[in-house]
């Protein structure tokens, strides 16, 4: 018996389950989350994998919360303990009263388990053998079978899972009907011998509404279809690499002619991130829509490329899915470290635009929009994701297109624009906003062309090494990044219920975690302005919330503070008024990591103040 | 350079092509290279066969890298829309543009440095892909730009101005490009325009990956006695396959060649080249036996040029991708963006 009294929750828990890379895990915990989903109940599942194929442990981490928090959360209360090479580590990480959940057809000594947990063994090898004599049956259904199990111990409707079974497999009805055998195995099974339910219990609930699951990169993909993308170079890097599977498999679905049944897209994998980046610079310089997806180490090789767009103004879209570095770093973990390498990218004076989406929905939001901002800016849009929102299915709001929308092609002179005698200067400034105008090659017999560089030229693109004319497009590069601000995500701004000296600022994959801190934080008496940055350059209301507080937490998951540099570099503000919330270990940040921090920080400034006691 | 304008006069009895253009239309800016340089007669056969093919101007889209070569493309084709990228990635932003827009002709020009050392990767894999371009390397074998070091083309043993023999084997671009599945492969020399002007016009025809190695001796640095990419050591060690004719559709075929030596080679297009074979037992479209050829001959000192290697039927990227046949650049706002309707049925499969 456990020696403290067991968790007991209902719709408010976290399930982890442990299990080997490679052994067919993925589809069964998947089916997990989405039952929970479909009982109305909020939920936030995780992949945490290791750089490997087949062989090493991996998790999945299923956060379900009614109340709809979807950062993670931090502990378990289930344990669906299923590698033994991790099993010390597994059950060592349960919440006191939490559950653990094994295989029990051998025996397991006393000493392995915990006093103040919940043991739960199900014979599942046992099971599997009794049923099946094919060994990869065997492994596959043994998935199945504990998913079974858990739908009795949690109290699930069964009849949810059926129907998500039902859906996968389709039309395939013998796959369905072993399927749904081995589930009811498992769930037959824990009727039988095990107390059902547990203290942990899923009850129907409503609190789902018309939001979808999807992960950031599929999202993030389906964007770049709506907006417009026709050429797509990418080359393979974890965790960018399923952005490009999905933007082909969309584009088979939405992007073949239906009479000719040829494509209206081009993707090519291509030989390195050099490649790739070149690629697209040159489409878009061609006039289509290109865009590359990658991530850190593929931003580092692609520095010369991207700086060759900014000084010779062209648009690219790059989406840059960032994971743990530097270097090869932690290839599978999540960080949000590339601010830095991407707003300054590339040898010389050079400023990129960077959208932060803070889940799928905004993944997609901004993917479409990146094409139109790299249009009329002429110049590299980043989005930049990160693992955490790229890798696991989110729960979100529904994607929207608004149908009256068109493209902004941004400043393109066309022939009759040339015949009619307009005078162009492809680095001319003609409208005050530092956007001059392009032509796209192919344009006119006699007018328009021009020669793109990366060297230094003049207003009508003539080749220069004189140093006004230099200075002076240096400077309309700057003018062009002052525009960018007005033209980019605003800043969106959450006040606390009651005044407050203090702020947050935070960005991307950390929004569903500072939204449930800021319930933690206020629990604890403290009160905090919150200013979510969704893009780079800083709206002016940055530097007037910073303003307005007497010092602004900043929260953000890598280690160098690297949003709190922008902040202090581009926004003028004295960096003691910034204090950095960092949390860069891979794992994603936590809502009672954040409230920890800033929690502490502002209970030592509730001490006497020393003046006081000195004087 | 911008402090010589070229004047914009035109002689009126100069002789106009179908579409009414004069050689000054094909022309670019002054050349800023040295006098002599071997680029130059490069630029002077790209003009020629533009000229010649009466292509409109901005109906070419000329794309180079870094270096003496890759300059060239500002002193032909002033209506042209030109790029000059970045070291050795030329081949990645023409492939891109190509992908854009498959109407265009794409131009690319590089040198040895560009596409042998620093762009081996890019020149291989635009190769390997079958992107339908023209690409011109310029070949002089020595870094120009940066005063005479050796560039990975240098053949073994040959010595720089400065005196130091060359020890490292030499890459030979068109083993490669016969290797990694172009499908037009030839060398030329830049003094030998009579050879040059067909070549380009066939390529330019040709609708796939066309190679062109061109020896282009460097009278700064790479001119001398003990190189090997000198005016004089080239001339002495040209050993010619084949001379090339080239004939499109609306030119009547009236060649003087004795028969037995003489071939018509049909294009995709409609285009003809005529060769007329001066090694008698040379194939141009045996890719294994020009690879052989090229290397016995390549032991034994000789630069062997001409058509080396045509196929006749090359595939390109774009058909490899099964694009649609209008430009991806031109796509309507309704061709490319699915609507609200599919997206809420996206939703409704995502719940």
């Amino acid at each position: 018996m456990p020696s403290s009294s067991p968790i007991s929750s209902v719709n408010d828990f976290v399930v982890r389950f442990a299990n080997v890379n490679g052994s067919g895990s993925a589809s069964a915990n998947e089916l997990f989350a989405r039952s929970v989903m479909r009982m109305g109940i909020p939920v936030a599942p995780r992949n945490i994998f290791p750089s490997n194929i087949q062989g090493l442990p991996t998790w999945y981490e299923v956060r379900i919360s009614e109340a709809g928090h979807l950062g993670a959360r931090g502990g378990t209360d289930l344990m669906v303990a299923m590698n033994p090479q991790t099993w010390d580590k597994d059950v060592a990480g349960i919440e006191t009263g939490g559950y653990l959940f094994y295989d029990s057809t051998k025996p397991m000594p006393q000493s392995k388990f915990r006093e103040d947990i919940t043991v739960i063994g199900v014979p599942l090898t046992a099971i599997c053998n009794r049923e099946y004599t094919d060994l990869r049956q065997r492994q596959l259904f043994k998935n199945i079978i504990y998913v079974g199990a858990l739908s009795a111990l949690l109290d699930m409707e069964i009849e949810v899972l059926e129907q998500l079974v039902k859906e996968q497999f389709k039309s395939k009805e013998k796959l369905i009907q072993s399927n749904l055998h081995a589930l009811h195995l498992g769930r037959d099974w824990a009727l039988m011998n095990v107390q059902c339910p547990i203290g942990l219990r899923l009850r129907r609930a409503d609190a789902v509404g018309d939001r979808i699951f999807v992960e950031g990169n599929a999202a993030a993909a389906l964007g770049a279809v709506y907006g417009g993308a026709t050429v797509c170079a990418w080359y393979p890097i974890t965790p960018s690499s399923s952005l490009a599977d999905a933007f082909a498999s969309h584009c088979k679905r939405l992007r073949v002619d239906p009479e000719t049944k040829q494509n209206r897209v081009a993707i090519v994998q291509a030989e390195d991130e050099l490649a790739s980046i070149g690629m697209v610079i040159g489409a878009a310089w061609n006039g289509a829509r290109a865009f590359t997806a990658t991530s850190g180490p593929g931003i580092s090789l692609m520095q010369e490329f991207l700086g060759l767009a900014y000084f010779a103004e062209i648009p690219a879209v790059v989406f840059d899915v960032q994971r743990a570095g530097p270097s090869t770093g932690m290839p599978t973990r999540t960080q949000q470290c590339d601010l830095i390498s991407c707003a300054y990218a590339s040898h010389g004076d050079t400023k990129h635009v960077l959208l932060f989406p803070e889940d799928p929905a905004e993944a997609f939001d901004f993917g479409a929009d990146a094409f139109d901002l790299a249009d009329r800016l002429q110049t590299p849009i980043f989005v930049m994701l990160d693992l955490d929102i790229g890798m696991n299915h989110r729960l979100c709001r529904a994607l929207k297109w608004d149908d009256s929308r068109k493209y902004d092609r941004g400043k393109v002179m066309t022939a009759a624009d040339l015949d009619a005698g307009k005078d162009f200067g492809r680095y001319l400034d003609v409208d005050g906003d530092g956007i001059p105008y392009r032509t796209y090659p192919g344009t006119h017999p006699s007018k328009g062309s021009f020669f793109t560089r990366g060297t230094s030229r003049d207003r009508y693109a003539r080749y220069t090494e004189e140093g006004a004319p230099y200075a002076d497009n240096m400077q309309r590069l700057i003018r062009k990044f002052e525009t960018a601000k007005d033209l980019v995500p605003r800043p969106l701004q959450a006040n606390a219920s009651k005044p407050t000296k203090y702020g947050v600022i935070y960005y991307g994959s950390t929004s569903p975690a500072m939204d449930e801190a800021i319930d933690l934080i206020e629990t604890r008496g403290h009160a905090l302005n919150r200013l979510r940055v969704r893009a780079f350059p800083f709206h002016s209301s940055v530097t007037s919330f910073v303003a307005d507080h007497d010092f602004v937490f900043v929260v953000e998951q890598n280690r160098d503070a690297q949003l709190r540099s922008l902040i202090v570099n581009e926004c003028g503000i004295d960096p003691i008024r910034l204090v950095p919330i960092l949390h860069y270990d891979g794992t994603p940040i936590t809502a009672r990591f954040i409230a920890h921090a800033i929690g502490d920080h502002l209970e030592a400034l509730k001490v006497t103040p020393l003046r006081k006691v000195v004087s | 350079m911008t402090y010589i304008t070229k004047p914009k006069f035109h002689h009126p009895a100069l002789p106009k092509n179908a579409l009414g253009y004069t050689h000054r239309d094909y022309e670019g800016s002054v050349s800023t290279l040295c006098a002599g340089c071997g680029h130059d007669s490069i630029s002077g056969a790209i003009i020629e066969a533009c000229f010649e093919l009466d292509i409109a101007p901005h109906r070419v889209a000329k794309l180079s890298g870094i270096g003496c070569s890759s300059k060239t493309p500002t002193y032909f084709l002033g209506n042209s829309h030109g790029f000059n990228s970045v070291h050795g990635r030329m081949p990645s932003v023409l492939t891109g543009a190509n992908l854009a827009n498959r109407e265009l002709i794409y131009l690319g020009v590089s040198g040895d440095g560009d596409s042998a050392s620093i762009g081996l990767g890019q020149f291989a894999h635009a190769l390997r892909r079958g992107v339908n371009m023209v690409y011109i390397v310029e070949n002089n074998g020595v870094y120009g730009l940066t005063k005479g070091q050796f560039s990975a083309t240098a053949d073994r043993g040959s010595k720089s101005k400065r005196g130091v023999t060359n020890s490292d084997n030499s890459i030979d671009l068109v083993a490669m490009a016969l290797q990694l599945g172009a499908t037009f492969v030839a060398r030329s020399f830049s003094g030998d325009k009579t050879q040059m002007v067909p070549l380009i016009k066939a390529a330019i025809e040709h609708e796939g990956a066309a190679f062109i190695d061109i020896v282009s001796p460097c009278v700064a640095f790479n001119n001398h006695a003990g190189s090997t990419k000198s005016f004089d050591y080239v001339r002495e060690h040209n050993e010619a396959v084949n001379r090339l004719d080239f004939i499109t559709g609306r030119a009547p075929i009236t060649v003087a060649y004795e028969p037995g030596s003489m071939e018509v080679v049909e294009q995709h297009d409609g285009s003809k080249l005529v060769l007329k074979k001066v090694a008698a037992d040379y194939d141009a479209h045996d890719r294994l036996g020009a690879m052989s050829f090229l290397q016995r001959h390549a032991a034994l000192g000789q630069v062997v040029t001409g058509l080396l290697y045509v196929d006749r039927e090359p595939e390109d990227l774009h058909r490899h991708f099964n694009t649609v046949a209008a430009p991806l650049n031109s796509l309507s706002d309704q061709e490319l963006c699915p609507g609200s309707a599919a997206l809420d049925k996206i939703n409704a499969g995502l719940r």
